[in-house]
């Protein structure tokens, strides 16, 4: 069976899926950027002690799963969500879920999805894709990064959804209850939390690993990478953060070019609060973060290597965390129009 | 970022399918365009990549002196740890660490040796013979 459902490339998994689960009940309104704002998606955040492929986890979006739930929860849709301990009891649930006319977001993790290329495949588990359809054995599949849609059977599905390692899906699946209604009204109401929130999780999380003043200690770090880590430890590390940073599903820049386009759009729904103008700081943010990483690719093709590299490397994130500081610190004193 | 400045580089994802990003056009309007990848990534992956064929080459070398079993070649070829293999097996982390012992893992079950073929997606004569093939 084949539900009613149009595939929709975005650039980020979970904001793509959220905007295209929500995009029939929303008229379309609910476009990536705004389910990205409006789910608090930007953040920054420096974990050394959890390993990420023998590199320290270093994050520039918010936990998986928080920008579907908060982006639901601000606009009043009400949301099932289900994790699984038997793989049978998660493929008869998706399947009722395909004869109900619901098409659902799972979590799934990327190592043995067919359809990534193999250099692309690591024991990443929080990416986010649709199934919208089934055909025999087959499910119909939209991930939201790739151009079309995709095939696999329920072997490979299984497999993805039980995937092994930090933060297993474990079957996860979710979809909003009802195609409810979304207000303009709401939507304003939606943009104003979700940037709420998200000045929160940039500048008021306490110590130093998450937001602004986790950019700031990351910078100071670097620093020492040289000395610490010896020169080819640390140029994997930096080639992790660029990855972090870059890769597909972040729209470059560290997905502050995504929130850049999400101020330009809250602005249309709440003119008059400067919002176009703050967009452009998050603009100059990305493009110093893509800047930085041209520098950190230096060192790691082992162009250059000298510890006044290293420190031009942290006094860049030193600079950013700076620039986002004031940024948020502008969205904090908004009086709201 | 400027629309005009997405980079196109080619990269391995690129043949395959080309991504979102986001940038601004001549009115500093923020719009979508596609990426066939660029290159400052594209050497953090093989940087990423290198540093694994390293992990992989030593942990062959370490079964062909017979100072591990193939289990960790697999671990490594497979990029898990000893955590996510213990999530795909069942197996608990300490029986797995006694299985990287060559003397062990050549008395272990058909069945156990099994479990760890599923896990690498692999046929359990390739797991004894630190046989790959390519997917």
């Amino acid at each position: 069976m084949k539900i009613d459902f149009e595939h929709r490339q975005a650039a980020h998994c979970e904001s793509g899926v959220t905007s295209n689960l929500l995009w029939n009940a929303s008229g379309g309104k609910i476009t990536e950027p705004l389910a990205f704002g409006i789910g608090a998606g930007l953040f920054f955040a420096y974990i050394p002690l959890i390993k990420i492929n023998n590199g320290p986890a270093i994050a520039f979006r918010t936990m998986p799963g928080h920008i579907f739930n908060r982006t639901c929860k601000s606009l009043n849709i009400p949301v099932a969500r289900k994790k699984f301990s038997s793989k049978e009891k998660a493929q008869a649930f998706l399947d009722e879920c395909l004869d109900n006319g619901h098409a659902v977001g799972c979590q799934v993790g990327v190592y043995y999805l067919p359809y990534f290329p193999k250099e692309y495949r690591f024991h990443f588990n929080a990416h986010n894709l649709i199934v919208y359809g089934k055909d025999g054995d087959n499910y119909l599949v939209s991930d939201p990064i790739m151009e079309g849609t995709n095939v696999l059977d329920s072997y490979q599905l299984e497999r993805v959804r039980f995937a092994k390692g930090a933060l297993s899906p474990k079957g996860h699946i979710y979809y909003p209850k009802e195609n409810k209604d979304i207000t303009d009204d709401q939507i304003k109401q939606a943009i104003k939390s979700g940037i709420k929130k998200n000045v929160y999780n940039m500048l008021n999380i306490p110590g130093s690993f998450a937001g602004v003043s986790g950019i700031r200690n990351t910078g100071l770090k670097i620093k020492k990478w040289r000395d610490r880590l010896g020169l080819e430890k640390a140029g994997l590390y930096l080639a992790q953060m660029v990855r972090m940073q870059e890769e597909i599903g972040t729209g470059g820049g560290g997905f502050r070019y995504i929130y850049g386009a999400f101020l330009q759009e809250a602005d249309v729904y709440l003119p008059g609060n400067q919002l176009t103008e703050i967009s452009s700081i998050f603009t100059k943010a990305g493009d110093m973060w893509r800047t930085a990483a041209v520098h950190a690719a230096g060192i790691y093709k082992g162009r250059i290597g000298s510890q006044e590299d290293f420190n031009t490397m942290g006094d860049y994130l030193l600079e950013i965390a700076a620039v986002e500081k004031a940024a948020f610190e502008t969205l904090k004193k908004i009086k709201w129009q | 970022m400027k629309k005009d400045d997405v980079p196109q580089d080619l990269s391995s994802l690129g043949k395959i399918t080309k991504e979102v990003c986001y940038a601004t056009d001549s009115n500093g309007k923020y719009v979508t365009e596609l990426s066939s990848g660029w290159d400052v990534k594209i050497t953090a992956l093989d940087t990423a990549w290198g540093d694994i064929e390293k992990r992989i080459a030593a942990a062959k070398q370490q079964v062909l002196d017979g100072k591990a079993s193939p289990l960790l070649f697999f671990l490594e070829y497979r990029l898990m740890d000893i955590a996510i293999l213990a999530g795909y097996t069942g197996f608990w982390k300490w029986q797995i660490k006694r299985h990287l012992k060559p003397g062990v893992f050549n008395n272990l079950s058909d069945n156990k040796l099994q479990k760890y073929a599923e896990a690498f997606n692999i046929k359990v004569e390739d797991l004894k013979t630190m046989t790959v093939h390519e997917d």
